[in-house]
């Protein structure tokens, strides 16, 4: 057993997830990587202990394979301090519309996969009286658009789930943060149009999220202008809003 | 089509922009008419491919370190301000920086780019031991100085033309701090410029600003930097053996109207920018290496403030001999000219690396210039200048030399493109630069 502080990246091979790893890293963290396919983690494996000379571990995770979740936790060589969930998938709206593996994939992948794991681990925090859960969400599940409510929807229902653990498990010893990142620069936005001035790239996002959890923060959006975007959106009245394109 | 321009945001044109998340896709990206484009600091067109433009900043791993050594492996996406923010606090700094952080090392080392150390340390492509690239036949290949050795100079300073750089193993400089330690000179002339950098020559870090929009008996007056890794022992009590990179506070937020530089705005700046100088000089005081080494990082997009035709950049390198009277001849057009900006960069280089690299030994005398007039006809002047005195023009800062200067300056391009030919057959490595250059029409 490690007495440095460690942390597990769950989605360890997106754009935030190597970010959050590096801004962890950097601070001196022990990181654990988790990801489908680990042969492709091994070169950010590398990058972490070139640049860190930290410990780096790697597992094999799949979000959608929920009955391999306890044997999953129960083989990690130790209990991580932290845990973040940034797994997830953004999906095509108009094919979720009528494909209906394409939107059990993105309601699973966004919802049931990440609650429960983050759950189990919530539970392992608990019976110890410490530990941090980090739960990447999105400033889409403040509210449903047309655009984009099948993923959006999931997103809410993890939101949901995550302030009810943080009620819960803070009792316990145990903090849970919410993440909003809104536009990020990464490989899932890629060829989409994003708002240039909403728009963050990936290690801004790593940085907040090491600020979050060093400071406690419950819900962060990482650019402070989508708190006062979504909360515009949130008020508007459902009769102006189902008239709204967007 | 995207439209694309570089730094100087002149030439803007249309170019297919990819960005490939693998080494992969790397390979199957390249077409014909396709170069790589680190952070797009070059200030013309070579880092826009003919018809596509492959982004290569994705690519941003640590492949590899060994602290005992400083040697490194990375992918040529890092930026070197990446490289200098995880491995500076570790005691290791790139042994040559250019004049911004903001260069991927892919761009670092196709430019062999030069830092204020030239004179006595030579470029970036010579703390190079291997790459790993891209040809553009399609081949991976390792390339040093014994392996593969004709790919291994014409792709330092080779303007990303042998192929898409992937990899490079480098070495680092192991630092005491991330400190300088800076003298200032005040120079009331070019002479006395000149003999300030050649007495300097023994500094490690040697770079003079001059006023070029100063005439007469005050032409060239300059003020020259010289600096010196500064050891624990120098730092102040309390002091972080290594500063924080701050992000730029200031930024320009919108393209500025043109008329915001001007003679009288250029002049005031450039007076008040010597003066202050000028009650420095002498004694010698310990800075952060940001603003030692990049005192232009701290404004965010610079490049604004020539407003939205952009800006040339003018860099040229004179041999030593004939050095004086060319440089005295151009400053005094320009002083005469009076639009060119702000302040000018003076400095001496020693001999290249790469077989088209920039540097021989002399002067570089670097000017910015807003796009407006009759500029273009006015930098061909200068340029005629530059070849009589047996001078080339730097071409990571290029947009519009003919083929004449380029031809003229650079004796090895016939060798550079045999090479070429053996690693690209079908010619599939072409930049907007090397179209208009050289490339056969």
């Amino acid at each position: 057993m490690t007495s440095r502080k460690s942390v597990l990246v769950l989605g360890g091979s997106s754009d935030i997830g190597r970010a959050a790893a590096r801004a962890f890293a950097k601070a001196g963290y022990d990181v654990a990587l988790a990801g489908r396919d680990v042969a492709a983690l091994e070169p950010d494996a590398a990058d972490l202990r070139a640049r860190y000379n930290v410990e780096v571990g790697l597992h094999k995770f799949d979000v959608l394979d929920t009955a391999a979740f306890e044997s999953f936790v129960g083989a990690l060589p130790a209990l991580p301090e932290i845990v973040i969930s940034i797994v997830g998938l953004l999906g095509v709206q108009q094919d979720a519309e009528s494909d209906l593996v394409h939107a059990t994939a993105i309601m699973r992948s966004n919802y049931e996969g990440p609650a429960l794991i983050l759950g189990l681990f919530a539970e392992k925090f608990l019976a110890r009286g410490s530990g941090t859960i980090v739960g990447v969400s999105s400033v889409a599940g403040d509210r449903g658009r047309a655009s984009n409510y099948v993923y959006g929807s999931a997103k809410a229902g993890f939101s949901a789930f995550l302030s009810g653990l943080r009620a819960r498990a803070s009792r316990g010893g145990v903090h849970v943060v919410t993440v909003k990142p809104g536009f990020v620069r990464t490989r899932m936005t890629e060829g989409m149009k994003l708002i240039g001035p909403l728009t963050v790239e990936a290690p801004v996002v790593g940085d907040a999220i090491l600020r979050a959890v060093e400071n406690k923060t419950d819900v962060i959006y990482v650019s402070g202008k989508w708190r006062l975007v979504m909360l515009i959106i949130k008020t508007l009245p459902e009769a102006v809003f189902k008239k709204l394109k967007f | 089509m995207t439209l694309v321009s570089g730094w100087g945001r002149f030439p803007v044109v249309d170019s297919d922009v990819l960005r490939p998340r693998s080494f992969a896709a790397v390979g199957e990206a390249v077409s014909a008419g396709t170069i790589a484009r680190g952070n797009g600091r070059a200030y013309g067109d070579a880092a826009i491919g003919a018809a596509r433009t492959v982004t290569m900043t994705g690519f941003d791993r640590v492949r590899s370190f060994d602290p005992a050594t400083g040697r490194i492996r990375l992918e040529a996406g890092v930026l070197l301000s990446d490289l200098i923010d995880t491995f500076g606090p570790r005691g290791f700094l790139p042994f040559v920086v250019p004049g911004t952080r903001f260069v991927s090392i892919g761009g670092a080392i196709a430019a062999d780019v030069h830092g204020k150390n030239h004179h006595c340390e030579g470029g970036f492509g010579r703390y190079v031991d291997s790459l790993l690239l891209r040809t553009g036949q399609g081949e991976v290949i390792e390339a040093s100085r014994d392996e593969n050795s004709d790919a291994f100079f014409a792709t330092v300073g080779g303007m990303g033309l042998t192929g898409i750089i992937l990899e490079a193993t480098m070495r680092l400089r192991r630092v005491e701090t991330g400190w300088i330690r800076e003298r200032v000179i005040s120079a009331s002339d070019l002479d006395a410029a000149m003999r300030a950098l050649e007495a300097g020559d023994a500094a490690t870090y040697s770079v003079a600003w001059i006023d070029c929009v100063a005439r007469g008996r005050d032409l060239g007056r300059s003020l020259i930097y010289l600096g010196e890794h500064a050891d624990r022992g120098e730092l102040a009590e309390g002091a972080d053996a290594f500063p924080v990179g701050k992000d730029s506070r200031l930024s320009v937020p919108v393209d500025l109207p043109s008329i915001a530089l001007n003679r009288i705005s250029v002049r005031a700046f450039n007076e008040l920018y010597y003066r202050m100088g000028a009650r420095r000089a002498g004694g010698s005081h310990v800075v952060s290496l940001y603003p030692y080494f990049f005192p232009l990082d701290s404004v965010g997009d610079w490049n604004r403030i020539y407003g939205k035709r952009g800006f040339l950049q003018h860099q040229c390198v004179i041999p030593q001999a004939g050095a004086r009277a060319v440089l005295g001849e151009i400053l005094d057009r320009v002083a005469r000219r009076g639009d060119a900006s702000f302040l000018a960069v003076l400095k001496k280089l020693g001999q290249g690396n790469g077989i088209l690299s920039f540097p021989l030994p002399g002067y570089t005398l670097a000017l910015d210039f807003p796009v407006k007039g009759d500029i273009l006809n006015f930098l061909d002047e200068i340029d005629r200048l530059v070849v009589a005195a047996g001078g080339r023009l730097y071409l990571a800062k290029d947009a519009r030399q003919s083929r004449a200067t380029f031809e003229a300056g650079y004796p090895a391009l016939q060798r550079f493109n045999a090479i070429r030919k053996s690693l690209d057959p079908a010619g599939n490595i072409r930049s907007k630069l090397s179209q208009r250059l050289f490339d056969e029409v």
